[in-house]
């Protein structure tokens, strides 16, 4: 395994890295192991023990702001910092404003998740920060594009390498989309509630511009953008068209955000906006699978690499699971397939092909490239990589493949009709038949999860013989210094 | 021209406009000159120029001791 120069750990600024890294896998493992709790909730609803505190709609948005915000936003952090410097060959432009992007960042999900534990949520679904987190999260949102724009001007190369430009465009739209979604009136300075401004329909728009640009900017853009950089460089070979990675950004860029309206299909939006909304998501498949090709087509002539690199294996899957999610999301914004798969598992299954799939594989993936070169040592263990990989891999497979299931036959018996016009099935027959679907995907969730263990595992082992391996190399020094000196 | 402006029925079709017309416009940045297109796919290099320097560094190192 390449080693980076050890001049680099004195040349660049990693010491904030490895925090964000560390802490990326910290809040993984506590937000994956908070989803598995709630899908064995929604198996076996006993599980929710009368206690308020931990019952699925307490913990449901402590799952999705723990991965999304904790894990995904700590690694995008961690990412974007270590390639704009790499391929700026410029150190950070501030490193007490670094640090306050972690402490800032750190803090808002914290205070978040036991804010939600407690009933303190605006209920607005990835935006359920109340105000005062929403205005921390704000100034450290600033702090960093101050951070990431001032270490671009220092840059010693002409040109700035793509994958900065998605990771710039995560940052812009990002902060965008947090302003204007959250808009809103405390009802006082020591009250957690507030008013929103928008109201009705306006509200439901809003909200979807902003989910749905949340998944387009946060959970693919910014991903794109270590992707950009971690395959090529695990590759050993450029990526396999820059021109292409032009047309990708742009065509991103200019498509995502008109997207939104097809999460409200059939609701009092007008039509023309619904319309509008799935005819920019099929044409989103153009962008999102030249990026996809771009990728994967890194390791023209090297396909061998597969059976001898997990770490390429995990990158390689990744951008699968993105072709794949990014067909399944146009097919799912037609309104007649939207007609039978909203309100249903179809959705639920459907995130977690992106979310488990793409953005989590690409993380890991990145993390295994990433961390032995912070730490200048070795991975503790390439077979516990592979474990991890197969783990991972069939974890999504049931996942995805029961909430097809539960979804498709959810959705098929809630619109059902006899001769009469009556509905065929009663809701409740519904949950039974989706009872066994449930339970496989906890048992996905299980070894998904079981994965992220084994990882934590092999990080916290390479950290250590890392750390063996310096004092080991200082003790050599010093004995030769005290030989010299006598 | 500002009243022109102000109706949403004129700016949506014009917004669409300009896009496309952008849009097109960078396509066409990208792939019509064969020079641009050339120096466009040699940015790709840039993640590996330290891996060279680096290598280059060790050679030197290995050269001397």
């Amino acid at each position: 395994m390449a080693h980076s120069a050890a001049a680099a750990t004195t040349q660049y600024n990693y010491d904030i890295i490895k925090k964000f890294a560390l802490m990326a896998l910290v809040w993984g493992l506590l937000g994956m192991s908070a989803g598995t709790y709630i899908a064995a909730e929604l198996a076996f609803p006993f599980l929710n023990f009368d206690i308020a505190e931990i019952t699925f709609g307490r913990l449901r948005p402590v799952h999705t702001t723990l991965v999304i915000f904790g894990f995904g936003g700590s690694a995008l952090f961690a990412t974007s910092y270590y390639v704009v410097q790499r391929t700026s060959q410029a150190r950070l432009a501030s490193d007490w404003m670094a640090n306050l992007t972690f402490w800032g960042w750190q803090l808002s999900v914290l205070i978040g998740i036991i804010g939600y534990m407690n009933g303190i949520t605006e209920g607005k679904e990835y935006a359920e920060f109340p105000w005062y987190v929403d205005l921390l999260i704000t100034v450290t949102w600033v702090l960093y594009l101050l951070v990431f724009v001032m270490t671009l001007m220092r840059r010693s190369q002409p040109h700035i390498y793509v994958a900065n430009w998605f990771y710039l465009a995560f940052i812009l739209a990002t902060a965008i989309l947090h302003v204007f979604r959250n808009l809103s009136v405390p009802v006082g300075l020591f009250n957690t509630t507030s008013y929103s401004l928008y109201s009705g329909v306006q509200d439901a728009m809003v909200q979807w511009w902003y989910g749905h640009n949340a998944v387009g900017f946060f959970l693919t853009a910014a991903f794109l953008g270590m992707m950009y950089y971690f395959v090529p460089k695990q590759a050993g070979r450029p990526i396999y068209s820059y021109r292409l990675s032009i047309i990708h950004f742009w065509a991103l860029s200019f498509m995502y955000m008109w997207v939104g309206g097809h999460h409200l299909h059939w609701t009092a939006l007008p039509d023309w906006a619904s319309s509008l909304a799935a005819a920019f998501s099929i044409m989103l498949l153009l962008p999102s699978w030249g990026g996809m090709i771009n990728g994967i087509m890194t390791l023209s002539g090297a396909w061998d690499k597969l059976r001898t690199d997990p770490i390429m294996l995990f990158l390689i899957t990744a951008l699968s699971f993105y072709g794949m999610s990014t067909f399944e999301g146009p097919m799912m914004s037609l309104k007649s397939v939207n007609a039978l798969s909203h309100y249903t598992d179809w959705t639920v299954g459907h995130v977690h092909s992106g979310a488990l799939g793409w953005v989590a594989m690409i993380s890991f993936g990145s993390f295994y490239h990433l961390i032995p070169r912070l730490w200048e040592t070795r991975l503790y263990s390439v077979k516990l990589v592979y474990v991890h990989f197969w783990l991972a891999t069939i974890g999504i497979v049931l996942y995805i493949a029961s909430m097809w299931v539960s979804g498709i036959g959810q959705g098929l018996m809630l619109r059902a009709f006899d001769d009469y016009g009556n509905l065929a099935y009663t809701f409740i027959e519904s949950v039974v038949f989706m009872h066994w679907p449930l339970v496989v995907r906890m048992i996905g969730g299980m070894f998904f999860v079981s994965g992220v263990v084994v990882m934590a595992v092999n990080v916290a082992m390479t950290i250590r013989n890392a750390k063996l391996e310096q004092a080991a190399l200082e003790a050599k020094i010093a004995a030769k210094m005290a030989k010299a000196g006598a | 021209m500002m009243q022109w402006l102000s109706n949403m029925e004129n700016t949506k079709p014009l917004a669409l406009v300009i896009f496309f017309v952008v849009f097109v416009g960078i396509l066409l940045y990208v792939f019509a000159n064969k020079k641009r297109s050339k120096r466009l796919e040699s940015y790709k290099n840039i993640p590996f120029l330290e891996d060279d320097e680096a290598g280059e560094q060790k050679d030197k190192d290995s050269r001397n001791g």
